[in-house]
C-alpha cells in the first residue's frame, strides 16, 4: 500500500525543516508556484481528493466555489480542532509532519489567492503549540511564508490560533464564529464560508489531514492519487483505531481496503481471546455496526454508507464481546449533550434528555418505555437543527437500540 | 487592580498583529489573561481583558462562559482533566478517576487544602490510542492506571 501522509511519520526529526527538506519537501510548493493557480484546483478535482475531517466533500469542488475578484480577501482556515470522540490521527500529523500541514496550505493558499490563513487547533493540544509555532518560524525564516514566498510575487502569511475547548468549533461555521471571537454557534446555511466565511469575506475551511495530501499530489499528479482507492473513494485514508484491539494507533491504508483485515491485520486483532462485538467505523457519531454487519464491508465513502454506516473521520472504535451497549451508548450520549452548544432547542433539550434516560436505564431504573422514549427523542432531532451535532448522536443512538434492543430491555423490570 | 506584565503586553501586542479585526483576538487575549492572573477568568480578569479591548464585560464573559479551557471558577496549580470518553473509558478511566478522586481527597472541581490539586473530567483528548488519559495544562498523560495514577500525582505533589 502507497504510504502517502506516513511515509516517513516513523522517522525521527522529521518535525525539523532540515529534515523535511532533506528528503525534498517543499518541492511541491515549488513545483505549484510555477502552475496557474487554476491548473492546481482542476489537479486537485482531478486527484478525487475528498474532505477528511468527516463530511467528505470533494476538495476541489469546494475550491471551486469560491469568488473571484470579490474587492475581500479570502481565507485559508486549517480545520485542526480534531475533537470526535476515536479520532486521533490529525494529532499524529500535527506532532510528527508539521511541514507536511504547512507545505499543504501554502498550495492550497497559492491555488485559493489566500495571503491570510490560520491553522485553528484545539486548545487542548496546548502542548504542540509551541512546536506549531517553531514549525511556523522554520518556515518563515526559510522564506516560504512571508511577503515573498520562495521569493515570487506571492505572500503569505499563517498564524497559529488556538482553540478554548469546545467539540462544535470543528463545524466549520462554529469554527468561523469562534475565530472571529464569539461564542461557537454554528451558522445557518446559505450563506455558505465559500462566500461569506471569516469575516463575511470568503473562506475555504479544510481538515489537517486534506490539507497534507496535497504537496504528494502536486508532485506525483492527480492521476497517480486517483489510481489509489476505489472507483469514488480515491487516495489513501488514515483511520485512528482505539478500544479492544491489540495494536491500536494510527494507520494509513488505501481507501478500499477490507475493514476485518484491517482489525486483523493493521490492529493485530481482538485481544484476550475476545470476539468482535461491533466497530464504530468511523467517530462516535456514526452508526455502529454488528461484528456480522462488517463481513466484507470495505473502508471507503461507499461501502460503509451501503452498509449502513459511515466512514465519518476514520476514527475507528472497536469493541469486543465483553461489552455492554448501553453502557456505551450512555458514555457517548453524555458526550453530546456536554458538546451541543444550545443554540438550537431540538439539540439542547434532546442531548440533554438522551442522556438522562440513558443514564437512568444503565442505573437500572429505566422502564421498556424509555427504550422506545430514546428513538421518540432521536426523531425529534434529527433534520431539526441548524448544524449536524443533533444528527451526530441521532445516529448511535437509534443504531445501538435498534441492533441491541434486547440489552436495553433487559436493563428494565418493567 | 490587575494589569499585563511587560511581557504579557508584548504578548499581547503580538497577538493583535495576527488578525485583521481585533475582535478575532478576544480569545486568545483571554487565555493569555487566565494565565497570567491565577488560572481563571475572574470578573476583575474579564473586566481588565473588556477594558484593555473595548468590550464590556459581559460580552467578555459572554464568550468565555463558552469554552471549557477558559475557566469561572479557581483550579489547583495542578488541574487533572481526566478523559471519559468511549476510548478511554472502555480501558479503565473510571477506575484512574476514583484513584484520582481518593488519593487528592476532593471532589471533581475542589481544590486540595494546599491549593496544589483539583481534577475534573474532560470530555475526548485525542489520546484514544493511549487511553486512560489525562492532560494537566499543557502535558498530556497516557495509557493511565490506577498505579501510574498514583505515581504522577506522587511526582506533582513534589514538584
Amino acid at each position: 500500500m502507497t504510504k502517502i501522509l506516513l511515509a516517513n511519520a516513523d522517522k525521527p526529526g522529521q518535525n525539523t525543516i532540515a529534515k523535511y527538506r532533506e528528503r525534498g519537501g517543499y518541492k511541491a510548493l515549488e513545483k505549484a508556484l510555477g502552475m496557474e493557480p487554476s491548473a492546481i484546483i482542476d489537479e486537485v478535482k482531478a486527484s478525487g481528493l475528498r474532505g477528511r475531517g468527516g463530511a467528505g466533500f470533494p476538495t476541489g469542488m469546494k475550491w471551486s466555489f469560491v469568488p473571484r475578484n470579490t474587492g475581500k480577501p479570502t481565507y485559508l482556515l486549517c480545520n485542526a480542532d480534531e475533537s470526535e470522540p476515536g479520532t486521533f490521527k490529525d494529532r499524529l500529523l500535527l506532532e510528527r509532519e508539521p511541514h507536511l500541514l504547512i507545505e499543504g496550505m501554502a498550495i492550497a493558499a497559492y491555488a485559493l489567492g489566500c495571503h491570510l490563513s490560520y491553522i485553528y487547533m484545539r486548545g487542548e493540544f496546548e502542548f504542540l503549540e509551541r512546536p506549531i509555532e517553531t514549525a511556523l518560524e522554520e518556515a518563515y525564516k526559510a522564506g516560504l511564508l512571508g511577503p515573498s514566498v520562495l521569493k515570487r510575487d506571492f505572500s503569505l502569511d499563517i498564524h497559529l490560533h488556538m482553540g478554548a475547548g469546545a467539540y462544535i468549533c470543528g463545524e466549520e461555521t462554529s469554527l468561523i464564529e469562534s475565530l472571529e471571537g464569539y461564542r461557537g454557534y454554528p451558522r445557518i446555511k446559505p450563506p455558505f464560508p465559500a462566500t461569506h466565511g471569516f469575516l463575511a469575506s470568503p473562506t475555504v475551511v479544510n481538515n489537517v489531514e486534506t490539507l497534507a495530501a496535497l504537496p504528494w499530489i502536486i508532485s506525483n499528479g492527480a492521476q497517480a492519487y486517483a489510481a489509489i482507492g476505489t472507483e469514488k473513494s480515491k487516495g489513501t485514508k488514515l483511520f485512528s483505531v482505539s478500544g479492544h484491539v491489540k495494536k491500536p494507533g494510527v494507520y494509513e491504508v488505501d481507501l478500499g481496503y477490507p475493514l476485518l483485515d484491517f482489525i486483523n491485520n493493521e490492529a493485530g486483532g481482538i485481544p484476550n481471546g475476545r470476539k468482535l462485538k461491533a466497530v464504530i467505523p468511523g467517530g462516535s457519531s456514526v452508526p455502529v455496526l454488528r461484528a456480522e454487519e462488517c463481513e466484507g464491508v470495505l473502508l471507503d465513502y461507499e461501502s460503509l454508507l451501503k452498509a449502513g454506516s459511515m466512514l465519518g473521520s476514520g476514527g475507528m472504535i472497536v469493541l469486543d464481546d465483553s461489552v455492554k451497549m448501553p453502557e456505551v451508548l450512555s458514555v457517548i450520549a453524555d458526550f453530546y449533550a456536554h458538546e451541543s452548544c444550545g443554540q438550537c432547542t431540538p439539540c439542547r433539550e434532546g442531548t440533554g434528555w438522551a442522556g438522562k434516560v440513558l443514564r437512568n436505564l444503565v442505573a437500572g431504573k429505566g422502564t421498556k418505555a424509555d427504550v422506545d422514549r430514546l428513538l421518540k427523542i432521536a426523531d425529534m432531532m434529527e433534520g431539526k437543527t441548524i448544524c449536524p451535532l443533533a444528527d451526530a448522536d441521532v445516529m448511535p443512538i437509534r443504531s445501538f437500540v435498534t441492533k441491541f434492543r434486547s440489552e436495553f430491555e433487559a436493563l428494565c423490570a418493567i | 487592580m490587575i494589569e499585563f506584565s511587560a511581557e504579557a503586553k508584548r504578548r499581547f501586542e503580538r497577538i493583535l498583529s495576527h488578525y485583521p479585526e481585533k475582535r478575532a483576538a478576544l480569545i486568545p487575549v483571554l487565555a493569555l489573561a487566565q494565565r497570567e492572573f491565577g488560572g481563571w477568568i475572574s470578573q476583575e480578569v474579564a473586566e481588565y481583558v473588556g477594558e484593555l479591548m473595548g468590550y464590556p464585560p459581559s460580552d467578555v464573559l459572554s464568550v468565555a462562559t463558552f469554552y471549557t479551557l477558559l475557566r469561572r471558577r479557581p483550579v489547583g496549580k495542578y488541574h487533572l482533566e481526566i478523559c471519559r470518553n468511549v476510548s478511554c473509558w472502555l480501558m479503565g478511566a473510571n477506575a484512574c478517576m476514583d484513584e484520582a478522586k481518593k488519593l487528592l481527597g476532593v471532589e471533581a472541581e475542589e481544590i486540595t487544602s494546599d491549593g496544589k490539586f483539583s481534577w475534573n473530567f474532560t470530555e475526548c483528548l485525542a489520546s484514544c490510542g493511549t487511553g486512560p488519559a489525562m492532560q494537566v495544562g499543557n502535558r498530556y498523560f497516557e495509557d493511565l492506571t490506577p498505579a501510574r495514577m498514583g505515581e504522577i500525582i506522587e511526582s506533582l505533589r513534589n514538584d
